[in-house]
């Protein structure tokens, strides 16, 4: 039995240790901070993993809430929490990211003056992505929504001297909240049509959803439960980051690198996809939305892609890599198979938290240069790291056996044999998609860790980089051959490199064709294309000689084979190509142009708006006509009025006598 | 035999006469006083009369009244003449038109 | 469990004793007088908690009731109560003002006595306009209620004061005249029906025929839209708070705003619930505009107590846009369900905004009594010399956002949600603030906080004082409070809430 003090702890455990190191960072000193946050993360792991652990083992799904958060119009929102085989693993993923991260973290923000505060930052993350996954109800996955929003604002901000990076944080946060709009609405809408919040309740009520239509636009009828899907998507897209709201995540890397991998690889981009996830019951009965679903995921994952071909900034071809495979993840989710999703969501979360944490690793010794042509040779100074990047990039682009690779290619199997609206657009992006990624991967690694090194003369404008002053390598510039990184950074990659090697590899057969999680994701029967991949599975041997006969798998080597003819032998060749077919490279270069549209139209856009509301509105408008207006009329008439104001005794004596006269005339009169 | 009618007519009469005065005269103020004065005759006359006419001794009672809010409106008025014409050397209607708006 | 003493009584008459006592010290005891205002306020916040502890939440009915004869001859009584509508209010009332005497503590150096006596003496004020339940005596007190506010923005405000307490001043007074019409009117109908009385529980039982109604409607919503404020009579809300103190600037966002949603819920909605059905539409157009369009003129505000201001208006839409979903949900969907959800959100809102924006000014005061500019261009990296006050700065601009697990979320959550009932438009309008609100919140955080250092000003900033920290860290602890567990809040407002769902559905034609 899963007792609700035991996941009461593995939530609270890091928000304590958030708070203690958050509030007496200063008295607990700096390893008083990691202490006791690293202690509260790993005490959250062990108990998740204990938790996934029996309900493997057959333990009920724990469903119970802890408190009423309020009761308003015989609507009860609670605070409570459902434990079944989706969140557990999604607890066990989050904590044990988190759990490396923190470690890591040691050795990254080493002499970073916020030490501290980060330290509060990372376990308050890890607070808000558990109230999240565990939640029972849409406020309390609203709330962790909103908080992993908030914590990730405050992270990308966290070197708050940098313009870049406050400039990052809030365009990040404003684009999450253009999604959330859209996510309340949803939520709205669900209560609306069931009247509560629970997930139970509103799941056992999808039917009463889907017999309603609404008319949002006039004599256009639609049905209630695909705006309501669509509006729970735009949440998803916005902390997602799917085309096109992607805009906030390239941005975001302006954070430490220890956050990028946590937050922006491995957790909080991926509660989108767990959402979609945990509302199949809902999103099944709409193929409309779960088209809708699909082609934002398959744009996402080709052409964020793209832009990670022409990009020379080490984390942001991470970044884009990531966009580009929470595109195949939301690819997945289309075509309903929601156990694919979950399932690259998980390696995923290991390899690119993996390939992360090496760009740092890398970023630490190369004293925070993050252009890759400034690299290159590195291989033989930080092996450690780059056979763990190495690992991480043969993941991603599914290198067959690796866990990358059971979950890409099942998921691209699961995309071919769907027959939804869209379907056939999503199977040629996720499938020229293989080939991208197997090219921009090994662009990195062949760009950062082979070839010549070009370091050496690249140090001097490293000052420029530093500027933040958060140099923290612990070691002089005058030091000038990059050297491995302290065990803290290593044996996080070493723990981080082994699932991402070897999940795939024990978890396909259960979490994918297998019934691990049985009730929690619903799939309707005609949409079930895992079940139909799923009866030609036998074992992952299997399914690995099977893919060798397929396309995918070439396709990779063919796109690794490509980085390594125009990177190593011939590195003279990209430049020419991108002369020669300079229209697209620039638009790749300027990513669509889609931050350009964005801040004329939207943010400067508003603010003209705003300005003249103001000016036109408020001011001249209300203000100038009719407030101040009225008192110049009222000052009109008394500028009238004081001429019968002669100031003679004589004349107010005469006017008197007239009134009076006239009253006593009308009086007589009458 | 004195009626009613010839009373009032007097008051009347006397009513007009200060109004009359009260228009007419543009220099003076202590003759401007003196035409509420008047004024106040004339009421005081119609009082009586009707009290005599009705039988009522209320309307006497009035008289005194008025008479004393007359005298003490009069010595009150003269006062500020006097300050006035101290402060402005001159108590001249057309001039004193502080008031104007 | 009711008292055997007079709370309410208490309640109004300590503060103002307190004032006057103030007076009478005057400013050369003014060493002694801070103490008796703060006694004073933190005593009349102490007793007001028992108004909660002993708030009986399983009936709508007026409790804490007293009666004195006041005015016989019109058979208006001083007659006092609360429901679970007044006594939140009540509450926040007592709770802020100690804060603004603890904050004003060594800032206020001219005629210290009196500003401190104006505060005291507004409390009580307050605290009588919530709690009266005789029109009369609503109107008496919500119009005295000016003169303090008139003259601490008058006395104590800034360079243009006086421009900015006249168009206060005539704002508001304009705005409620024509409600004294009403109130006489209604008087005279209550005479008509046999017995005459100025008690607002009788006129909201009195009969009334749809024009009476609808004129009533309008003079009412004169009077309280100018308080909430409504686009389009807003205006002098910006200019008041510009100029005001920061303690006057507290006073007005975070009580004298919600006189004007109280009065709604009081007044407008259970006197004339056929005209508020009318009309309803206008009201909600108008708060709904007040989200949108004030959301976009906040986000270009040069000052920061503009933009606050503006930030007020804007949530304070969602107070008006709660209240008068009612009607609209009866007649889309011919059930009230939701109804009492609106009305729930705009209550929460109110408090909420109560604290949230008290804080802001509250903020705003710190970096205004260290570097005297109000102007957000003045500002840039105070985070770097005022890590302790940046920390309440964004926990408070987050809560202006309606973040969650702040109170700010929980009224703009259940106004959502309720107007998704009855228009899809309402709801995707009002959700609107979640971008708006967030963009001019933390654009301002941006611009103030964040960055490096920005001038000299900036870098001599001192971070808070112990007064400070107690100041915001009590706002601090009750707005994550709030939201972290509204529940006992929407426990007190239930019955009552119930229950005027009730009356307002019930036609009095």
């Amino acid at each position: 039995m899963i007792s609700q003090s035991t996941l009461l702890t593995i939530v609270l455990a890091p928000l304590l240790a958030a708070i203690v190191a958050g509030l007496a960072g200063r008295v607990i000193g700096r390893i008083g901070a990691h202490s006791v946050t690293i202690a509260g993360v790993a005490l959250s792991c062990g108990l998740s993993i204990w938790v996934l652990k029996m309900l493997i083992d057959g333990a009920p799904v724990f469903n119970e809430s802890v408190y009423t958060w309020l009761v308003s119009d015989n609507v009860r929102m609670e605070v409570g929490f459902l434990v079944d085989k989706l969140s557990a693993l999604m607890m066990v993923v989050v904590t044990f990211v988190s759990l490396c991260v923190h470690v890591y973290t040691i050795g990254y923000m080493h002499d970073d003056p916020g030490y501290q505060r980060f330290f509060s930052y990372i376990s308050l993350f890890t607070f808000s992505m558990l109230m999240l996954v565990m939640s029972n109800n849409f406020l309390q996955l609203f709330f962790g929504w909103e908080a992993v929003g908030v914590v990730s604002y405050l992270l990308i901000g966290f070197w708050y001297t940098r313009p870049s990076a406050i400039f990052a944080n809030m365009k990040a946060f404003l684009v999450n909240r253009v999604g959330d709009f859209g996510f309340i609405l949803g939520i709205a809408g669900i209560v609306y049509y069931t009247g509560s919040l629970d997930y139970a309740t509103v799941f056992g009520m999808r039917d009463a959803i889907a017999a309603n239509t609404m008319e949002i636009v006039p004599n256009l009828e639609w049905q209630a439960i695909t705006v309501v899907c669509i509006c729970l998507f735009i949440g998803a897209m916005g902390k997602s980051a799917q085309v096109p709201l992607h805009v906030w995540l390239p941005d975001s890397m302006e954070g430490p690198t220890p956050i990028s991998a946590l937050i922006h690889a491995a957790t909080m981009v991926t509660a989108g996809i767990f959402m979609v996830a945990r509302m199949s019951p809902l999103f099944e009965l709409s193929e409309t939305a779960l088209s809708t679903v699909l082609i934002i995921g398959a744009t996402t994952a080709f052409f964020m892609g793209l832009l990670g071909l022409v990009n020379n900034d080490i984390k942001r071809v991470v970044a884009y890599s990531t966009l580009s495979q929470l595109g195949y993840m939301t690819v997945a989710l289309g075509v309903s198979a929601y156990a694919g999703a979950i399932f690259h969501l998980m390696t995923h979360a290991f390899f690119k938290a993996l390939l992360f944490l090496a760009a740092g690793s890398v970023i630490i010794a190369m004293h925070h240069e993050q252009d890759m042509r400034k690299m290159g040779g590195l291989k033989k100074y930080l092996p450690i790291t780059y056979w763990t990047s190495l690992i991480g990039s043969l993941a991603l682009i599914g290198f067959p056996g690796t866990s990358g690779f059971f979950s890409k290619d099942a998921l691209i199997e699961a995309v071919h044999a769907s027959h939804i609206p869209g379907a056939t657009y999503a199977y040629w992006c996720v499938f020229l998609g293989v080939f991208i990624t197997a090219f921009y991967s090994f662009r990195l690694v062949f760009m950062t860790f082979h070839g010549e090194e070009r370091f050496g003369h690249a140090h001097h404008d490293d000052h420029a980089h530093d500027s933040h002053g958060h140099d923290s390598h612990g070691h002089g510039h005058g030091d000038h051959k990059p050297h491995e990184s302290p065990w803290v950074v290593t044996v996080p990659l070493i723990l981080l490199a082994i699932p991402s090697l070897f999940i795939g590899w024990f978890t396909i057969g259960p979490v994918l064709f297998g019934d691990y999680f049985g009730e929690a994701i619903f799939v309707s029967e005609s949409r079930d294309v895992l079940g139909h991949i799923g009866e030609e599975f036998h074992g992952p041997a299997g399914f690995v000689v099977h893919a060798m006969k397929a396309a995918p798998v070439y396709l990779a080597l063919l796109g690794v084979l490509a980085a390594w003819y125009l990177y190593i032998k011939r590195p003279d060749l990209p430049g020419k190509i991108a002369e020669k077919f300079s229209a697209v490279y620039k638009l790749l270069a300027n990513k669509f142009y889609f931050d350009e549209i964005y801040q004329a139209v939207f943010a400067k856009g508003s603010r003209n708006l705003g300005t003249a509301l103001w000016r036109v509105g408020d001011v001249a408008i209300i203000d100038g006509t009719a407030v101040n207006g009225s008192a110049r009329v009222v000052g009109w008439m008394s500028g009238v009025m004081r001429h019968l104001q002669s100031g003679y005794l004589y004349h107010y004596a005469f006017a008197m006598i007239i009134g009076l006269s006239a009253l006593l005339a009308w009086y007589v009169l009458r | 035999m004195i009626t009613l009618e010839s009373v009032l007519m007097l008051g009347g009469l006397l009513f007009a006469l200060s109004v009359a005065g009260i228009f007419i005269n543009r220099k003076n103020v202590i003759l401007l006083l003196m035409c509420i004065e008047l004024m106040l005759l004339a009421v005081n006359f119609n009082f009586v009369a009707f009290a005599r006419h009705l039988g009522d001794l209320d309307g006497q009672v009035f008289v005194f009244f008025i008479m004393t809010v007359a005298a003490a409106e009069s010595a009150i008025g003269l006062a500020i003449l006097v300050v006035l014409f101290r402060e402005r050397r001159n108590i001249d209607v057309e001039q004193l038109d502080t008031m104007k708006g | 469990m009711q008292l055997t003493w007079p709370i309410l009584s208490v309640l109004i008459w300590l503060p103002i004793l307190g004032g006057v006592a103030l007076l009478v010290l005057g400013d050369r005891g003014i060493a002694l007088g801070r103490w008796v205002a703060l006694a004073t306020t933190a005593v009349t916040f102490g007793i007001s908690t028992l108004l909660y502890t002993n708030f009986d939440m399983a009936t709508a009915e007026m409790q804490f009731v007293e009666r004195a004869a006041w005015i016989p001859a019109f058979n208006s009584w001083y007659a006092l109560g609360v429901d679970g509508i007044a006594t939140p209010l009540i509450i926040l009332t007592t709770f802020i003002t100690p804060l603004v005497v603890i904050a004003a503590w060594t800032v206020i150096e001219k005629r210290p006595a009196q500003y401190y006596a104006a505060f005291l003496i507004l409390e009580g004020l307050m605290v009588g306009v919530f709690a009266a339940t005789d029109a009369l005596l609503f109107y008496v007190l919500w119009e005295a209620m000016l003169i303090p506010m008139f003259i601490i923005i008058g006395v104590w405000g800034g360079a243009r004061r006086v421009y900015a307490t006249i168009k206060f001043f005539l704002y508001t007074f304009l705005g409620s005249v024509l409600m004294l019409v009403s109130l006489i009117y209604m008087y005279m109908k209550t005479c008509d029906a046999g017995q005459c009385s100025y008690a607002i529980a009788d006129f909201q039982e009195l009969p009334l025929a749809l024009n009476a109604q609808i004129l009533i409607f309008i003079s009412f919503m004169l009077a309280f839209a100018v308080k909430v404020p409504m686009w389009p009579v807003h205006t002098w809300l910006p200019d008041a708070h510009v100029e005001a103190p920061t303690g006057g600037s507290v006073i007005l966002a975070a009580i004298m705003l919600k006189m004007g949603g109280y009065g709604f819920l009081r007044f407008s909605l259970p006197i004339t619930p056929d005209a508020s059905a009318e009309l309803d539409w206008l009201v909600i157009s108008l708060s709904l505009i007040a989200v949108v369009y004030i959301g976009f003129v906040a986000l270009v505000q040069q000052d920061m107590k503009k933009l606050i201001a503006y930030s007020s208006i804007a949530h304070m839409g969602f107070v008006t846009l709660g209240s008068f979903l009612a009607f609209d949900l009866l007649q889309v969907n011919g059930d009230t369900r939701g109804a009492a959800m609106g009305i729930d959100g705009a209550m929460v809102q109110m408090i909420s905004h109560g604290l949230i924006s008290g804080a802001m000014f509250f903020c705003v005061g710190v970096l205004y009594d260290r570097v005297h500019s109000r102007e957000i261009s003045s500002y840039g990296g105070v985070v770097n010399t005022m890590p302790t006050f940046a920390a309440f700065a964004v926990l408070f601009a987050l809560a202006n956002s309606g973040l969650p697990a702040t109170s700010g979320f929980v009224g703009e959550f259940l106004v959502i949600i309720a107007s998704f009932r009855a228009d899809f438009w309402y709801a995707f309008l009002a959700a609107m603030t979640l971008i708006l609100g967030a963009a001019y919140t933390l654009w301002l955080v941006k611009r103030v906080i964040f960055g490096a250092v920005a001038n000299d000003d900036v870098a001599a900033l001192k971070d808070l004082n112990g007064r400070e920290f107690f100041v915001l860290g009590v706002l601090g602890v009750a707005v994550l409070l709030l939201g972290i567990w509204p529940a006992p809040l929407l426990d007190v407002m239930r019955p009552t809430v119930e229950h005027l769902v009730q009356q307002i559905t019930v036609s009095k034609l």
